[in-house]
């Protein structure tokens, strides 16, 4: 651009333009802002009128995520010993006592294996197939390609119902594995279409020049092509892996127990008498802070990974 | 100075690429896309021909020892024949449309807006996108507390700004705000999504053709007409059709804020297939249903995609 230009923005357009946007952005922010800051707010405060902007912060949320805890009878509560962490001090302050630790750590650690396992899975088998779609003459490569797409149209209720008879029959049900076949199936789409981007970006001459150095045409795949594909696998994979993560509708209709996911247990943690918001706060904020700075990271790779690669910038 | 032993590793195939050596330029392709459309036959085709199969049928998947009946049409004559049905119709198409216009409207005004091209603005976009990247799940949960009447952040800034006791009404219960409370959150979660792409289609019009405009002395207004609604409109609308496909599946973040109530007033079709086939069980219904849904928004899609090309030709 030129230091002049007629088609430049006035001061004051651009001044005007910012505080709009600026607002707009306060007040998008502040449901998340207020998820953060509930996570940090006791009991009484997280449901006090008017909502407490300004408060004495508490862990109560966060240890009332990581743990069960039971009351006891009054008498019995004056006998105990004194508390012996802090942790056991905020759940007496509560008048209860911790019973054992909950389930979150248990459904994060399934959201953190399925997630990069079907990340890994998808990633791995969109690569080849994308490089296929990218270099060769695949029969029928449009309709090919249009039918990978057209998979991500299918409502998941749609799909869920066979897929939930064909877990019970194959014993899949409820597993890390079937999770992680599913969510590969459902990922596969975006990773052979952003990566067929990526790839088709890379000038075919470094391969042919490899391959008249003598590599196979596998090793220039493996040795040329895939490290120049690096930043696309990268960004891909962190698309693949958030909606892993986000996914709530297949995880709560095929899981219950042992592959549940972190997105159906939130919001079943209670308290007394509804909802525990403090810890259900907590457990969203612990959920959604690594995606917020995955974000962050992908902030250039954004638009091409929600377009599928329809749009580049 | 080259390592020898390196060299030699180098110089020595290994294992696998000395078998895949031999192999020509077509065999490694289907070798390469065939695990893909395998996996896809096996979790996304197989389960939509047994669903087509399962739709002609009474099958009940609680009840797996009855005896299975073919129907015919049956299943599919009742759910196009059901004044439920349509309502919930009726009730996905308030929300598609809703949601589609306040994302576009907002999502096109941030966009034009930022690309003021004004300090920050990278920034400021950064933070405007993180909504859309999060579990609607989780968030369309948290939502429920933002919406209570008692407590809640939403009726409390309800009441600071109009005076409305904050307290006289309720978003998720009766009162008939439900529906425009799941537009709202969607709208929130999903108009960066808009944004962004109008932001692409803004930023590819070239400068030269402002400064065309300039020197023939046409109005701001008119450029804006004739310059940068036509030329952003084909990104417009393939950001509507994402939204579109994505909206009418929409399951997750309203199942958790109304959870289709009060009453039906927000049963969107996918959350009332969800009722029919994993809580009334009604299988063979259901994937009746399931179809009539796939084929619906595959139809849309088709004829809106068309539109696109020609918009995109002229």
């Amino acid at each position: 651009m030129t230091a002049y230009s007629i088609t430049e923005p006035s001061g004051r357009s651009k001044l005007v333009a910012g505080l709009l946007v600026t607002l707009y952005t306060i007040v998008t922010l502040l449901p998340l802002v207020w998820i953060i800051s509930t996570g940090f707010k006791s009991g009484p405060d997280s449901i006090s009128y008017p909502p407490k902007v300004l408060f004495e912060p508490s862990l109560e949320g966060y240890v009332n995520l990581f743990t069960t805890r039971t009351r006891v009878a009054a008498e019995e509560f004056q006998n105990l010993p004194p508390p012996e962490t802090w942790y056991d001090e905020i759940v007496r302050d509560q008048g209860m006592v911790i019973a054992g630790p909950s389930r979150f750590g248990e459904r994060f650690l399934n959201s953190v294996i399925i997630g990069f396992g079907s990340t890994f899975l998808s990633i791995f088998l969109g690569t080849l197939a994308a490089y296929a779609f990218s270099r060769f003459k695949v029969p029928l490569k449009d309709d090919l390609l249009f039918f990978i797409l057209s998979t991500r149209m299918m409502p998941p209720i749609a799909v869920a119902i066979p897929i939930y008879l064909m877990y019970r029959e194959l014993g899949l049900s409820d597993t890390h594995l079937g999770m992680i076949l599913l969510y590969t199936a459902v990922n596969i789409s975006l990773a052979v279409w952003l990566l067929k981007g990526f790839i088709d970006e890379i000038p075919r001459e470094y391969e042919e020049a490899a391959l008249i150095d003598g590599y196979t045409r596998f090793q220039a795949f493996r040795k040329v092509v895939l490290p120049q594909a690096a930043t696309g696998i990268a960004s891909t994979a962190i698309f693949c892996l958030i909606f892993a993560w986000n996914e709530y509708a297949f995880a709560v209709l095929l899981t219950s127990g042992t592959a549940q996911t972190a997105p159906p247990f939130i919001p079943t943690i209670i308290g007394v008498g509804g909802q525990d918001w403090p810890a259900v706060a907590a457990g969203a904020t612990i959920f959604l802070l690594p995606v917020m700075i995955f974000t962050i990271l992908l902030r250039k790779h954004l638009l091409r990974g929600i377009t599928f690669g329809a749009v580049r910038k | 100075m080259p390592n020898p032993i390196d060299a030699a590793a180098r110089a020595t195939p290994d294992p696998l690429a000395r078998r895949i050596r031999g192999l020509s330029d077509r065999t490694i392709a289907w070798l390469f896309v065939a695990p893909t459309i395998f996996l896809l036959l096996a979790i996304n085709i197989f389960p939509l021909i047994w669903t087509v199969r399962l739709s002609f049928t009474n099958y009940r998947a609680n009840r797996p020892n009855e005896e299975v009946e073919f129907v015919g049409l049956r299943n599919y004559i009742r759910i196009l024949t059901d004044d439920g049905i349509w309502a919930n119709m009726q009730t996905t198409a308030h929300f598609l449309f809703w949601t589609l216009f306040f994302q576009v409207l907002i999502g096109f005004t941030l966009a034009w807006l930022i690309n003021r091209k004004f300090k920050g603005n990278d920034l400021l976009t950064t933070l405007i996108v993180l909504p859309m990247m999060l579990s609607p799940a989780v968030v369309g949960n948290f939502w429920t507390f933002l919406y209570q009447p008692q407590i809640g952040l939403v009726n409390y800034m309800v009441e600071l700004l109009t005076g409305t006791p904050a307290s006289s009404f309720s978003m998720l219960g009766p009162g008939g705000y439900a529906p425009w409370s799941i537009i709202i959150v969607d709208t929130w979660m999903w108009t960066p999504f808009v944004m962004l792409i109008c932001l692409a289609g803004l930023r590819s019009i070239p400068d030269y053709i402002y400064e065309a405009a300039e020197i023939d002395r046409a109005s701001k207004w008119r450029q804006f007409w004739t310059l940068t609604v036509p030329m952003v409109l084909p990104f417009l609308m393939l950001a509507v059709l994402f939204r579109g496909i994505e909206n009418f599946k929409m399951f997750d973040m309203v199942v958790l804020l109304t959870g289709g109530g009060p009453g039906n007033e927000t049963l969107l079709a996918s959350i009332d297939l969800k009722r029919e086939a994993f809580e009334k069980w009604r299988t063979g219904y259901s994937s009746a249903y399931a179809i009539i849904l796939f084929v619906t928004v595959f139809g849309l899609a088709s004829i809106y995609v068309k539109a696109l090309n020609k918009v995109k030709e002229r």
